[in-house]
């Protein structure tokens, strides 16, 4: 492994693996790859730098989701707004994809991530971009208007218990509970 | 099979282990009844009598131990030990479908359970899809781009059924008296496709039966294959034929498209399995007879000396040529078409497209080849490797076929909801091999010429004679059991379990129905003592 600058301190690991849910070996390959985005010189102070949002894209396992935008935004600290994560940010991240986080912090984030006008609340216009982004970018992919409406009907039926046109937090994580496939998709290893 | 009883047998004829055996010997039988000479091997034999009976298990292949004629041993011994063929022969055969029908149970129930609470559920499917629906371990941007079409493909579906449902619960009584009159009229003319089928399988059995008699040498090489494989083409043509029929009218029926693929496949599943009930029902026919050809021996000893290596002959043939289908469709039908659409721009051919890999008929066909490697096992003893050596090269054709030529089809089959059912297609596939076996093995007479079950009238005679040679009261034991003062009385109790557990299930659901009620209520309080708490807070 080398004993050069780019090693994480331990005590800091340690630290690392008791914040979040990540083990010892997460960490160290989070580590790893991370500096893998900054440039050779930016690597010595890598705890303090930032990623831009467009490096951060170029990872293989969010370059292909449609939520990319979402994530980075949600757990981006930057006061800037841009989207840009440092090094604890991404470990943020990993933590809450990770096989051992628990259901309620998944659910927790999946809301916030769907919460594309970040209102608290995912009301129809969520919904339908929610919607457009699963079912692929690009006019021919999408579902028609009336398509659109009956799906969402039929959510909100299933999912709003005090029927205000909206999910709240406490609504969405009943559903999350009930849902089979969420622990297994709601997942990003490295 | 091969353990227990094609080992003992090679061992004891070669006298290894210092063994020997006692040959069966023809008790108290009409002579004429245990001529058998298997013709075509004598004198010069041309080379490509060899191919056919390579393809078609007669001449040097049938007095092997592939098939049933081979096993002339009625006891063998190893030093002290005497070991008893004919038994062996039965319960093994027995055991191995015993097994089979256990481990298909204990599957299929499995997935009973899963699909059973999954369609409990209709109250989640949308928000699962939508919120659990992507998977986010996707790297792939081309694995992305298909599980966006499939997404929008199952939601579109869903959707579609939906609306369908409500259309179906508007109806007027007018619009459903024509479908039902529509669907009767289709259902009629499926029927009569399939008469249609069975009676050409039938025909074309006996015409090959009849012809298989004539001496070999007359006819060419073709002519002699064609004679011998015809009732397999014909069953392969039909297998072909009628799934592109049932998935053209099934548009006209107006169901909901789940139960409209169920219902194509069921149809697709009952026509390749009565096609193999038909070729046996047209054997059986021949070798049992009703008039004085067969009074002697009691079944037809001149058209088939060996009828039990005859069917397995049958049995080992479909197989073959079912292997050789596969084979060939990889080869000559995907291949070229993957070559003619990458290459040539032409407007049809690029409208038909590529293969798509479509799961339920491949399911199928893997259904078709087990259960004719079952109902063969008892005939033809090595069928089971065979069908394993076969599989496994199968696989191997259709991994490669399907990474070099296929496209991904569009419609995602849920595979888990799915597995219970083609788990059920399977254990049809098992109960029909069931019949013959059961009917064969108690019915017919058992061929005196070959075989292991010489002295005995019927095959399933062999177990009261070896009964009988049990200490007394083991005997009383079995012959209690087998009795029917046992069997009501078991049966009675069984039936009383099953609607224990069913009023028990029934009991079950009945509670989650109450308990999504209580939560919905709930909800309902929470909302209206919220209410009354702003009201409050708002006149303080």
């Amino acid at each position: 492994m080398g004993g050069s600058a780019s090693q994480l301190p331990r005590d800091l690991l340690g630290e690392y693996q008791e914040l979040t849910f990540l083990t010892k070996q997460e960490i160290v390959l989070a580590h790893k790859r991370f500096s893998e985005l900054l440039s050779k010189e930016e690597r010595e102070s890598i705890l303090q730098k930032r990623v831009p949002k467009s490096k951060i894209l170029t990872l293989p396992e969010l370059r292909a989701n449609p939520f990319q935008d979402r994530i980075c935004r949600v757990f981006s600290t930057s006061e800037d707004e841009d989207g840009s994560m440092s090094f604890e940010d991404f470990l943020d991240m990993l933590s809450v994809f990770s096989d051992s986080a628990t259901s309620e912090i998944k659910s927790h984030y999946a809301f916030r991530i769907f919460d594309f006008d970040d209102d608290g609340t995912l009301d129809r216009k969520d919904l339908e971009k929610l919607v457009n982004c699963l079912t692929g970018e690009g006019d021919e992919t999408r579902l028609s208007e009336s398509e659109m409406d009956q799906l969402i009907e039929n959510i909100l039926e299933e999912s709003d218990i005090d029927k205000d046109g909206t999910i709240n937090l406490s609504e969405f994580q009943h559903v999350i509970s009930r849902s089979p496939d969420f622990a297994s998709s709601f997942k990003i290893v490295l | 099979m091969f353990s227990f009883i094609t080992l003992p047998s090679t061992i004891s004829q070669y006298g290894v282990l210092n063994s020997s055996y006692v040959k069966v010997s023809p008790k108290g039988i009409e002579p004429q009844c245990t001529i058998y000479t298997i013709s075509g091997t004598k004198g010069l034999v041309y080379f490509y009598t060899y191919i056919i009976d390579l393809l078609s298990g007669t001449g040097f292949l049938e007095m092997t131990s592939l098939f049933y004629g081979y096993y002339r041993i009625d006891m063998v011994h190893f030093n002290a030990i005497k070991y008893n063929l004919p038994l062996a022969y039965l319960l093994t055969t027995l055991v191995y479908l015993s097994l089979s029908l256990i481990w298909i149970v204990k599957r299929s129930v499995e997935g009973f359970k899963q699909s059973f609470v999954r369609e409990e559920d209709p109250f989640q499917s949308y928000c699962n899809k939508i919120f659990a629906g992507w998977d986010f371990c996707i790297t792939d941007l081309n694995a992305s781009r298909l599980k966006h079409s499939s997404l929008k493909y199952e939601l579109k579906t869903d959707l579609e059924e939906e609306r369908l449902r409500q259309k179906k619960a508007r109806r007027t009584t007018e619009e459903k008296l024509r479908i039902y009159c529509l669907r009767i009229f289709l259902n009629i003319f499926v029927l009569a496709l399939l008469s249609g089928c069975f009676y050409s399988i039938y025909k074309a059995t006996v015409y090959s039966q009849e012809n298989i008699s004539n001496v070999i040498s007359k006819m060419t090489f073709e002519g002699n294959l064609f004679v011998q494989y015809l009732p397999s083409i014909v069953i392969t043509l039909a297998n072909f034929i009628a799934p592109l029929f049932f998935s053209y009218i099934i548009r006209f029926e107006e169901y909901s498209p789940a139960f409209e693929i169920r219902l194509t496949l069921m149809r697709c599943v009952f026509v390749r399995l009565a096609n193999i009930g038909v070729l046996l029902f047209s054997l059986g026919n021949r070798i049992v007879c009703a008039n004085e050809k067969c009074k002697a021996c009691g079944y037809n000893y001149e058209l088939y000396p060996c009828w039990e290596s005859r069917v397995g002959q049958e049995m080992y043939k479909l197989m073959i040529f079912d292997f050789i289908i596969i084979f060939a469709v990889a080869v000559f039908v995907d291949f070229p078409r993957k070559l003619l659409v990458t290459y040539c721009s032409y407007k049809p051919i690029q409208w038909c497209g590529l293969q798509k890999f479509q799961i339920p008929e491949n399911v199928l066909e893997i259904v078709y080849g087990q259960t004719i490697c079952w109902i063969g096992t008892f005939y033809s003893p090595l069928l089971p490797a065979i069908a394993t050596v076969k599989y496994f090269i199968v696989f191997y054709i259709k991994k490669i076929s399907l990474m070099h030529t296929c496209r991904p089809s569009k419609k995602s089959v849920r595979a888990s909801s799915s597995n219970f059912f083609f788990l059920a297609v399977l254990l049809i596939g098992l109960i029909l091999a069931f019949i013959p076996l059961g009917l064969s093995m108690t019915r017919i007479r058992s061929s005196k010429a070959c075989g292991p079950f010489v002295n005995f009238n019927r095959s399933w005679d062999v177990v009261p004679h070896t009964v009988e040679g049990f200490p007394g009261a083991l005997q009383k034991v079995l012959n209690g059991i087998a009795s029917e003062a046992f069997a009501v009385p078991f049966f009675v109790v069984i039936c009383l379990i099953m609607f224990y557990f069913i009023a028990l299930a029934g009991a079950h659901k009945r509670v989650v129905d109450q308990l999504r009620e209580q939560l919905v209520m709930e909800s309902r309080d929470k909302q209206f003592l919220i209410r009354k708490l702003t009201e409050a807070q708002k006149r303080s």
